[in-house]
C-alpha cells in the first residue's frame, strides 16, 4: 500500500527577480515500511522534496498524498497537526532544543504535540532512549553530547510519537563516516523493528547503499529509481 | 537584564509611592490636626465670604443644639469637635495698631479636635487643655516680632460686633504661634468667652465647628453622611441652614496633595514604559535568536497556538518573577527607611518621623499593571513566532 504518493508535483521559487523551478513534475510512490534514500547533488531538490512530503512546504502544482491524505491543501494548523500525528523528523543539524536534556528533548513531542499523560510518557521515552543506546545520557544537555549522540537522540525524538513515516534530511552530513554508518544502521534497525517507513536524503554514495530503494534527483527531476 | 530593569522599575514605584504617600499623609495630618480638623461646619454661605470673617452668619443656640444632636448620633466615628468664633480685629500695643484674624475657642474642645495645635505654640504649655486662658491672647509670631510684643505684654483688641458698634478689650499676650501656611499668617487665638465679651454676644453663638474623625480614611463617607443629615435642617425659606466642608475644600494643601498623586501616576507611567520596552525588546530578541528552534518545534508538530502560548508564557513568567522580587525589595526598602528613623521638621513641629507605608492595594495594582503590560508586550513577538513558516525558519542559520 502506498504511504507517499506525489502526482505531477512542481515547486517554484521566486528569489528576487529570479524564477527557480526546484522540482519538475515529480511522480513518486513509496510503499509502507520501506527504507528509502533520495540522492542527488546539492541543489538538486532533495530538501524541497522532503519538505513537501513532510507538509512543511506546499507544492506550486500537483498533488501530495501521505498516508492516503491529500496534504497539499492543508492550512498551517492542519499541517502541524498532521505532522505531529503521522510524521517524524530528523535534521542534518540535529536541531535538539539546547535548554532541554536528552530525556526532555524526547519528551517534548509527547507533551506539546500529542498531549500524552505523564504516567505513559516515561515508559515510552525510556524505551526509545534504550533502543538508541542513550539511556545513560538522558540527563545530559545537547551541548554535552557528541554529534553521533545528538543524532541518536534526534532519532528517538522522531520515533517516540510512533509515526508512520520518518523523514531525515541529510542525517549523516555532519557526522564522520563511522558514526554516520552507525546512525543509518540504527535507523534501519528501527525501520525493521517498528515497521516505520524511513525516507532520508544524502549525497554520500556509501551511505546510499544502505537504502532498500534509491531515488535519484538531478536538477529538480527524478532521473532514476 | 530585562528582569533587573523591571525589578528596578517596581522598586522605584513602591519606594516613591511609600515615601510620598506617607509624606503627604503626614502633611495632611499636620494641617488637620493643628488647624482645620477633618471636617468643618458653618452656616450656609459662610465659606464663600470667609475672607471677611462675617459675624452675621453665626450659628445660634438652636443651631448648636441641632448640631449636637447630630454629633451624639455619631460618637462612634466622631472623636471630637470644637466650637469656634472667627473674627477680625485691630490689635494695638498702645503705640502701633494692626489687623489680626482671631479664632476664639474653648481650649479643651479645641485641643481635642486639633491635638497638634499646641505644637505650633511657642513656649511651654503645661496643660494643653488650657492652652489659652480667659484674659489672654496668643498672637502670630510675625506680628509679635513686628509690634515687639512678648509674653505678659498688654494689648488691646478692637472689633466691630455684628451690629456695627466698636468695642475694645484689654488682654495679655500669653504666647506666640507659628503660622502654618507661611510667613503671612495673621491668625491668633483667644478664649471663646473673651470673644463673646468683645463682640457683645449674648448666650451661645459660634460661626465654625471643627470636627475630628476617629478614622480619617473614612472622611469621604462621613462627609456624605453628615451632609445628608445636615441637609434636613432648613430655614424659613426652605434653604439649608448649614454647610459642610472637608479639610481639602478649605486648604490650599489639597492642591499639593493632588500634585503628589499626579507624580505617583507619572512614575507609574514611566514604569509601564520601562516594562513595555524591556519585555518587547527581550521577546523580539528571543524570537530572533530562536528562529531555528521555532522551525524545529513547528516541524515536529507544535501547533501555532501553542507556540504563541509558549512565548506569552515566557513574557508572563518574566513579569511575575520580576514583580515578586521587585515587591519584596521595594517593601524591604520601605522597612529600611522606617528602621533608619528619619526625622524632619515642618515649621515649629520638630522631629516628625518619616513613617513609610504602602497599601496592599497599591502593591497589587503595581503588580497587575506590570504583568498586564508584560503580557501585552509579549503578544507581538509571540504572534510573530507562531506565524513563522517552518520551511523558512528551518532554513535560518
Amino acid at each position: 500500500m502506498s504511504l507517499v504518493e506525489l502526482k505531477q508535483v512542481t515547486k517554484d521559487y521566486q528569489i528576487g527577480e529570479m524564477f527557480v523551478r526546484a522540482l519538475k513534475n515529480i511522480e513518486l510512490d513509496i510503499k509502507e515500511q520501506s527504507f528509502v534514500s533520495i540522492v542527488g547533488p546539492s541543489g538538486s531538490g532533495k530538501t524541497t522534496l522532503l519538505n513537501l512530503i513532510g507538509c512543511i512546504d506546499k507544492p506550486s502544482s500537483g498533488e501530495v498524498f501521505v498516508n492516503g491524505t491529500a496534504v497539499n491543501s492543508f492550512s498551517n494548523k492542519e499541517a502541524a497537526r498532521f505532522r505531529g500525528q503521522h510524521l517524524g523528523f530528523i535534521f542534518q543539524n540535529f536541531n535538539l532544543l539546547p535548554v532541554l536534556t536528552t530525556y526532555e528533548n524526547v519528551e517534548y513531542p509527547l507533551i506539546m504535540v500529542q498531549n500524552i499523560p505523564a504516567g505513559k510518557r516515561r515508559e515510552r521515552i525510556m524505551h526509545y532512549l534504550e533502543a538508541v543506546g542513550m539511556i545513560d545520557q538522558k540527563d545530559k544537555y545537547p551541548s554535552q553530547l557528541s554529534g553521533g549522540q545528538k543524532q541518536r537522540v534526534a532519532v528517538a525524538r522522531a520515533l517516540v510519537t510512533d509515526p508512520k513515516l520518518v523523514l531525515a534530511d541529510e542525517p549523516t552530513a555532519n557526522l564522520d563516516h563511522a558514526t554516520a554508518f552507525k546512525v543509518i544502521e540504527l535507523m534501519k534497525q528501527m525501520q525493521q523493528n517498528l515497521k516505520t517507513t524511513f525516507i532520508f536524503s544524502t549525497h554520500d554514495p556509501k551511505i546510499v547503499k544502505e537504502a532498500e530503494i534509491i531515488y535519484t534527483l538531478e536538477d529538480g527531476k527524478l532521473v532514476s529509481k | 537584564m530585562t528582569s533587573l530593569l523591571i525589578i528596578i522599575g517596581v522598586v522605584m514605584v513602591i519606594v516613591f509611592s511609600g515615601v510620598s504617600v506617607s509624606f503627604k499623609s503626614m502633611m495632611i495630618g499636620s494641617i488637620t490636626d493643628s488647624m482645620l480638623g477633618h471636617l468643618q461646619i458653618h452656616k450656609k454661605g459662610y465659606v464663600s465670604s470667609i475672607d471677611n470673617l462675617p459675624l452675621h452668619l453665626n450659628i445660634n443656640e438652636k443651631g448648636i443644639k441641632q448640631l449636637e444632636n447630630v454629633f451624639e448620633k455619631h460618637t462612634d466615628v466622631i472623636e471630637a469637635f470644637s466650637y469656634r468664633i472667627k473674627f477680625g480685629a485691630m490689635l494695638s500695643n498702645f503705640q502701633e495698631t494692626t489687623n489680626i484674624r482671631l479664632t476664639a475657642v474653648q481650649p479643651q474642645m479645641e485641643n481635642a479636635a486639633c491635638p497638634r495645635l499646641v505644637e505650633r505654640i511657642n513656649g511651654d504649655i503645661q496643660n494643653p487643655d488650657k492652652f489659652i486662658e480667659q484674659g489672654k491672647i496668643i498672637i502670630p509670631e510675625n506680628l509679635a516680632n513686628g509690634l515687639k510684643l512678648k509674653a505678659g505684654d498688654e494689648v488691646v483688641l478692637i472689633a466691630n460686633n455684628k451690629d456695627g458698634s466698636v468695642n475694645g478689650l484689654s488682654l495679655r499676650v500669653s504666647n506666640t504661634i507659628e503660622g502654618l501656611m507661611g510667613p503671612s499668617g495673621r491668625d491668633g487665638f483667644v478664649h471663646i468667652e473673651d470673644a463673646k465679651t468683645l463682640l457683645r454676644i449674648q448666650g451661645n453663638e459660634i460661626n465654625e465647628v471643627a470636627i475630628r474623625l476617629k478614622n480619617p480614611d473614612n472622611l469621604n463617607g462621613m462627609n456624605k453622611l453628615l451632609a445628608d443629615e445636615l441637609s434636613h435642617f432648613e430655614n424659613k425659606q426652605n434653604k439649608p441652614v448649614f454647610e459642610l466642608h472637608t479639610w481639602a475644600d478649605l486648604s490650599p494643601f489639597s492642591t499639593i496633595a493632588a500634585i503628589v498623586n499626579l507624580l505617583i501616576i507619572t512614575i507609574k507611567i514611566v514604569l509601564i514604559a520601562i516594562v513595555l520596552i524591556s519585555i518587547l525588546n527581550v521577546m523580539m530578541m528571543s524570537v530572533y535568536e530562536r528562529v531555528s528552534e521555532i522551525g524545529t518545534i513547528s516541524a515536529i508538530g507544535t501547533l501555532p497556538s501553542k507556540i504563541l502560548w509558549l512565548f506569552m508564557a515566557e513574557g508572563f513568567s518574566l513579569a511575575i518573577i520580576s514583580t515578586i522580587v521587585g515587591n519584596i525589595i521595594g517593601v524591604l526598602a520601605l522597612l529600611l527607611i522606617n528602621i533608619a528613623n528619619i526625622h524632619f521638621s515642618f515649621g515649629k513641629m520638630k522631629n516628625i518621623l518619616l513613617e513609610t507605608s504602602i497599601a496592599p492595594s497599591e502593591l497589587i495594582s503595581v503588580s497587575l499593571i506590570v504583568i498586564f503590560i508584560a503580557v501585552i508586550s509579549s503578544l507581538q513577538p509571540a504572534l510573530k513566532a507562531s506565524r513563522m513558516q517552518p520551511v523558512d525558519a528551518l532554513r535560518h542559520v
